[in-house]
């Protein structure tokens, strides 16, 4: 156990903690603005990742394979909510629960039909690769100091688009008292529509970045989504900042746990408590506080 | 109501008389469709009664599965003390993780049953000792007197009476005080606390006897597939459960009954067409709840 | 001793203070009527002596027992009933079966699961309001009926205290009447704080009547002496009075 590798665990927690963020943000928007649990949403990550795949073998080019890519799953996000979920915000939870679990099993299936079942496997680009002395005795890669970055810049982008922007100060208000919104002439489907797609591009860009660490597959964003619903429930639903404080507690919990279980109770128990230990910390987050960290209480 | 009770009824009766026709394969069709069945019933108390949507019940299915998969490794085999130990495991963790979901509110607990749920599925996974990820064979049939739950005929009947005892009981349970507390507490919660009684304790109970009753259903899978795995925690089915009880109607028992059959049917239809039998599964999943408006 | 005591009541929403140091007392059997002009304050003191609201400050006493830590559920339990501005029941059981609910709670009987569960003793409460049963989903009522309904439930409780939050809100002329018939013939029963906007209902059915006014009573008394009192008159009354 070397200060070195503390620190690396450390930006890996960070890391993945800042992923995940990306993910929860898209819960939390989902929910508190528009009142909707989507259970696709893990497939726009999915789709992120098999969009710039195939994308990285007609262009060489980085870029133009990312603006495909990106441009693709709005595309796509935009006629799913027009097509499924946009009829679904008058409903209950358990339709909207069912028309978006339906969705991703379409999907998930949608991109084995396409590109079969055997995982893709991408690389990152070439001035990404390799590694960078950022501590005595600790190089770290790259590519994973990009993710952190262009997540932190996509977290910040988020909140100058919230507090600065018309359409984000409409989100804002949106969250607060829909009906508000409704009466100052907003027009709430566009906005609701523009909500979804930031949200699945958000999701997307995650799996353009984990695309190199996690082999490209079908269903790849499903367990990511489960955790970040997980997350979304400690930091509080409708709270972006209980969102950025939870996923990054909860990067930091699994990443350092992976590390710490295995020595303290052995192989395989400690394999299972690392892979329990957030959700343990859920429980007590919840019977300690049923709303979450920061988030409003709501009644029944 | 008399509409559904006489398609069960003749459900049943067909089921009964399939193993005439000396196709196990058939004979274990209707099995399994008994057997999701009884599931889709324990499902539906959570969802169309107390009014819960839990995005994890296959989890508790998984647990009883696992209960008969583990048990015969340790030279138990007799149903006697597997299913009770099924539905023991089931209603265990059924009641620990329910009485921290039930704290809080509709979103929320779906988010925490799904969490929960997932927990669980990793836990099995993580038992590398049994195989891990893709789980292992049934060591050995679980006997019920000199028989053998693994023998089609044997696990079907089985499996019509437990269904109908099972679905009985459930039913005599929502028609009696408890039921109505808990229907009014599905309709109102908050005007349940302010004429004295408080929601939790009473769906706590309901939902620790919903998750007992899933772990039957899934002692009895282990022997349909002669397998266990740690996919029949998966998320996905939890989602499926839910998509037969809607199927049928919410609310109704003996309509998670004809929804778990139908389910059952569609995806042996669908999979002899196509083995991409999953995408016109989901498909149709999201035509029939933007179709048919289910009750919530 | 007074069968509620609120004493020194506050409650604030951030800046916004709704209670601002309220006592008041409902004695046995009396009707303790409180009116306010809109936005006083009135439904949320009754949200706190419920329990949907808790107190930043101050005590409520309930029988002698404080009441002010406990949760909704015990303290209708200790015969605490509300009645809602907007009705609240259960809309998929039938008028009887929404009775037979709250008696359930009365009885403490929640925990059967196996008998039948009838709505014959429902009936005599659904009759003391002048509600048909019926097997209809109770959903289907009409907005008068809803609050007839709520009454019988509360009745079914065997309440020692009576919240009543605007019962003759919504309601024609004619249900009104009724309404306040139905009152006036559980006077003396049961004791009744009831919050009301109809001031003709109010003198006519009430024992005491307080004024809230932005959190405060500003006055407390008859409904000769509150007629009378140049700081309602000015405050609430205006010059109909």
């Amino acid at each position: 156990m070397t200060a070195a590798l503390l620190l690396e665990q450390g930006f890996n927690g960070l890391q993945f903690g800042l992923v995940l963020f990306l993910m929860a943000i898209g819960v939390s928007l989902a929910f508190g603005v528009m009142n909707v649990i989507n259970l696709a949403h893990g497939s726009m990550l999915m789709l992120g990742a098999y969009f710039i795949a195939a994308a990285t073998v007609r262009t060489p080019s980085v870029a133009v394979a990312f603006i495909v890519a990106m441009a693709a799953v709005a595309i796509l996000a935009a006629l799913l909510e027009l097509a499924i979920l946009r009829p679904l915000y008058a409903r209950g939870h358990l339709d909207q629960v069912l028309a978006t679990f339906g969705a991703s099993i379409a999907l998930n299936e949608a991109v084995i039909m396409i590109w079969g079942r055997e995982p893709m496997f991408i690389s990152p680009p070439p001035w990404l690769e390799g590694f960078v002395r950022i501590a005595p005795g600790l190089d770290y890669s790259v590519y994973r100091l990009a993710i952190s970055g262009v997540a932190i810049a996509a977290g910040i982008g988020l909140f100058v688009l919230l507090s600065r922007t018309r359409l984000g100060m409409q989100i804002r208000a949106g969250a607060e008292k829909r009906e508000v919104i409704a009466g100052l002439g907003v027009n709430i489907r566009v906005l609701f529509t523009a909500v979804f797609v930031i949200s699945a591009l958000l999701a997307a860009l995650a799996g353009i970045m984990l695309g190199p660490l996690l082999a490209v597959q079908s269903g790849m964003g499903d367990s990511l989504l489960i955790l970040a619903l997980a997350v979304a429930v400690i930091g509080g639903v409708d709270s972006l900042k209980g969102a950025l404080v939870a996923s990054l507690i909860v990067g930091l919990v699994d990443t350092y746990g992976r590390m710490f279980w295995p020595q303290v109770l052995g192989d395989v128990a400690g394999n299972i408590m690392a892979n329990a230990a957030v959700y343990v910390l859920m429980a007590i987050v919840i019977a300690w506080r049923p709303s979450g960290l920061f988030g409003r209480q709501h009644a029944h | 109501m008399r509409t559904r009770l006489i398609i069960v009824a003749v459900l049943g009766l067909i089921a009964a008389l399939v193993p005439l026709l000396g196709e196990p394969y058939y004979t274990k069709l209707a099995a399994r469709m008994a057997i999701f069945a009884l599931a889709a019933v324990s499902l539906d108390l959570i969802v169309g009664y107390a009014g819960l949507v839990s995005f994890g019940h296959a989890a508790f299915f998984g647990l009883g599965c696992y209960a008969a998969g583990v048990l015969p490794l340790f030279g138990v085999q007799s149903a006697f003390v597997i299913l009770p130990a099924a539905v023991l495991a089931a209603a265990a963790v059924g009641f620990v993780t329910g009485a921290i979901s039930l704290r809080a509110s509709g979103l929320y607990f779906i988010f925490i049953t799904l969490a929960f749920a997932q927990m669980v599925f990793y836990i099995a996974q993580g038992m590398r000792p049994l195989s891990g990820d893709d789980g292992f064979r049934l060591p050995a049939p679980t006997t019920l007197g000199g028989l053998r739950l693994t023998d089609p005929n044997t696990l079907l009947y089985f499996m019509l009476a437990l269904l109908a005892l099972s679905t009985w009981v459930s039913v005599r349970i929502t028609q009696s005080r408890f039921g109505q507390v808990i229907q009014a507490g599905r309709d109102n919660p908050m005007k349940l606390s302010a004429i004295g009684l408080s929601p939790y304790p009473y769906r706590l109970a309901l939902y620790t006897y919903a998750c007992a009753l899933a772990g039957l259903a899934g002692a009895a899978y282990a022997n349909l597939t002669e397998f266990v795995a740690p996919a029949t925690m998966s998320w996905v089915l939890s989602g499926e459960l839910l998509f037969m009880v809607i199927l049928g109607a919410v609310g109704t028992l003996t309509g998670a009954i004809i929804g778990a059959v139908v389910f059952v049917g569609l995806e042996q239809v669908l999979s002899a067409y196509t083995e991409h039998w999953l995408f016109p599964l989901g498909v149709i999943l999201v035509l029939r709840v933007l179709l048919w408006p289910s009750s919530k | 001793m007074a069968l509620l005591e609120v004493s020194a009541a506050r409650k604030s929403f951030g800046a916004l203070v709704v209670t601002d140091g309220v006592s008041l007392t409902v004695e046995e059997g009396e009707v303790h009527a409180l009116i306010g002009p809109n936005g006083a304050g009135k439904s949320c003191l009754i949200g706190e002596i419920s329990g949907e609201l808790p107190l930043d400050a101050g005590e409520i006493r309930f029988g002698g027992e404080r009441i002010d830590a406990l949760p909704v559920h015990r303290r209708a339990a200790a015969g605490v009933k509300r009645a809602y501005q907007v009705p609240q029941f259960f809309p998929s059981l039938s008028a009887a079966g929404n009775v037979a609910v709250a008696e359930i709670a009365r009885t403490r009987t929640a925990w059967q699961f196996w008998r039948r569960a009838s709505t014959d003793t429902a009936q005599k409460f659904l009759a003391s309001v002048n509600l048909q049963s019926s097997e209809r989903r109770s959903a289907q009522l009409s907005h008068g009926e809803k609050r007839q309904l709520e009454l019988a439930m509360a009745l079914a409780g065997e309440p020692r205290l009576l919240l009543l939050d605007e019962p003759l809100a919504g309601l024609g002329s004619g249900e009104s009447a009724r309404m306040v018939e139905l009152i006036a013939s559980l006077k003396g029963r049961y004791a009744m704080l009831l919050v009301e906007h109809d001031v003709e209902a109010v003198f006519a059915l009430a024992d005491r009547i307080s004024v809230l006014v932005a959190g405060r009573i500003i006055a407390s008394g008859s409904s000769a002496e509150i007629r009378s009192n140049p700081d309602v008159r000015a405050a609430y009354l205006g010059s109909r009075h």
